[in-house]
């Protein structure tokens, strides 16, 4: 097996996820929304969006991927490329990791890597540890990516499949959540977390391809 | 195979070999469809097996074309996909594409979408053919193209099953009436 049906998916999901999906903007969206519902809500006391920051950007990129995810398998089920990919002669698994990791890039990453600039919004001191949480919400929004890609296939033959993909990916969705709130919390056992959020996008990256397999084949049949 | 609680088919047994065609017949819901899923290995039949000795090519009634592909596109990523040296452009002049080559999936004609899927037959050499009413939204070009290259493809020792409603511009060898 060569990797050419895997590059050609890949590239396939970026084309659609740039030219679909509005590209970087939906990243930024997110971002804007995020930091303006949020001030809105608890108000704009600095001690409180201080605290409240390093979770509501876990939020923000939980939900992202879940509005990201919901068509990506979905589209392909009823245009027909999903029976052309599950004949391509590549491990399916391989080819849907593939494209998960497609639209993790153009969606997930982008709001990692600013997630810096809300920090700052939400009151943060500007200081490197913002560069090594932007690090850790990639890490996680992989994982979020992963276990979305597990609903968006379970769901690719049901219309109106994004509430099914949140009740099936959200509860995934715990030890990401967990580990990475508790890392950036700088309270006791925020040493070990990344550690553990590591060990859970690791899981992911392992566990969901095989699980996505499953769901498209199911899909197809 | 069964379908809900429906018996669609039991007890069938066919079979190609270079240079045949096999046509599948039947009123609509007769299972054609299903029993081509089954051979290409995308349906899983209840019971029975099925023997593969070479790679098919799949045309189904659903194009695989995405709405913002063209037909170039489209035939560059699978020729990508499939490892396929073929030129892009004979085959669209061929499947008389050139003009609409770079107009987006959305934007075509149902039969423009349909010469697309069909010219993924030409980008790379397979033995069998799996077609499933290849002739849907063709005009009258369209289908007497369809016959030649399923002429072609056979004289080259290529083997084609087609699911067909209508009327064949070429002769099976089997006719099969589910």
């Amino acid at each position: 097996m060569s990797g050419a049906p895997l590059l050609a998916a890949f590239r396939q999901s970026l084309g659609e996820a740039w030219a679909g999906g509005a590209g970087a903007l939906l990243p930024l969206g997110f971002l804007g929304g995020t930091a303006v519902l949020v001030p809105l809500g608890i108000g704009t006391d600095a001690a409180t969006l201080k605290a409240v920051g390093p979770v509501i950007i876990w939020f923000a990129l939980a939900l992202e991927s879940l509005v990201t995810l919901e068509r990506i398998f979905q589209a392909d089920a009823e245009d027909g490329t999903l029976d052309l990919w599950l004949q391509a002669g590549a491990p399916v698994s391989a080819l849907a990791a593939a494209k998960t990791l497609a639209h993790w890039l153009s969606a997930g990453l982008p709001l990692a890597l600013f997630s810096p600039v809300l920090a700052l919004m939400f009151q943060a001191e500007a200081s490197p540890a913002l560069l090594v949480n932007a690090g850790l919400y990639a890490l996680g929004s992989l994982a979020f990516f992963f276990w979305g890609g597990v609903g968006a296939a379970l769901s690719a033959t049901v219309r109106r499949g994004g509430l099914l993909i949140s009740l099936i990916a959200l509860p995934l969705y715990v030890p990401t959540a967990v580990f990475g709130a508790l890392a950036m919390s700088g309270g006791p056992g925020s040493t070990g977390a990344p550690m553990f959020l590591a060990a859970s996008t690791l899981f992911a990256c392992a566990v969901a391809p095989y699980a996505m397999s499953a769901a498209l084949r199911l899909a197809a049949d | 195979m069964i379908r809900g609680e429906r018996v669609l088919f039991r007890s069938i047994s066919l079979s190609v070999r270079p240079g045949e065609a096999l046509l599948l017949r039947g009123a609509n819901g007769a299972g054609k469809t299903t029993l081509l899923r089954i051979l290409a290995g995308l349906t899983r039949a209840e019971t029975g097996e099925v023997t593969r000795a070479a790679a098919h090519h799949w045309v189904g009634h659903r194009e695989g074309l995405k709405p913002l592909e063209t037909p170039r596109t489209h035939l560059k990523l699978w020729a990508q996909a499939w490892g396929a040296r073929t030129g892009i452009d004979p085959v669209l002049t061929r499947m008389g594409l050139a003009r609409p080559a770079d107009v987006a999936g959305r934007d075509l004609s149902a039969g423009q979408r349909r010469r697309t899927a069909l010219a993924r037959l030409l980008l790379e050499d397979r033995p069998v053919w799996l077609l499933d009413e290849p002739y849907t939204a063709l005009d009258a070009d369209g289908r007497a193209l369809i016959d030649a290259l399923i002429a072609e493809h056979r004289a080259k020792g290529g083997a084609v099953i087609a699911a067909l409603h209508g009327e064949a511009g070429f002769s099976g060898t089997t006719d099969l009436t589910l």
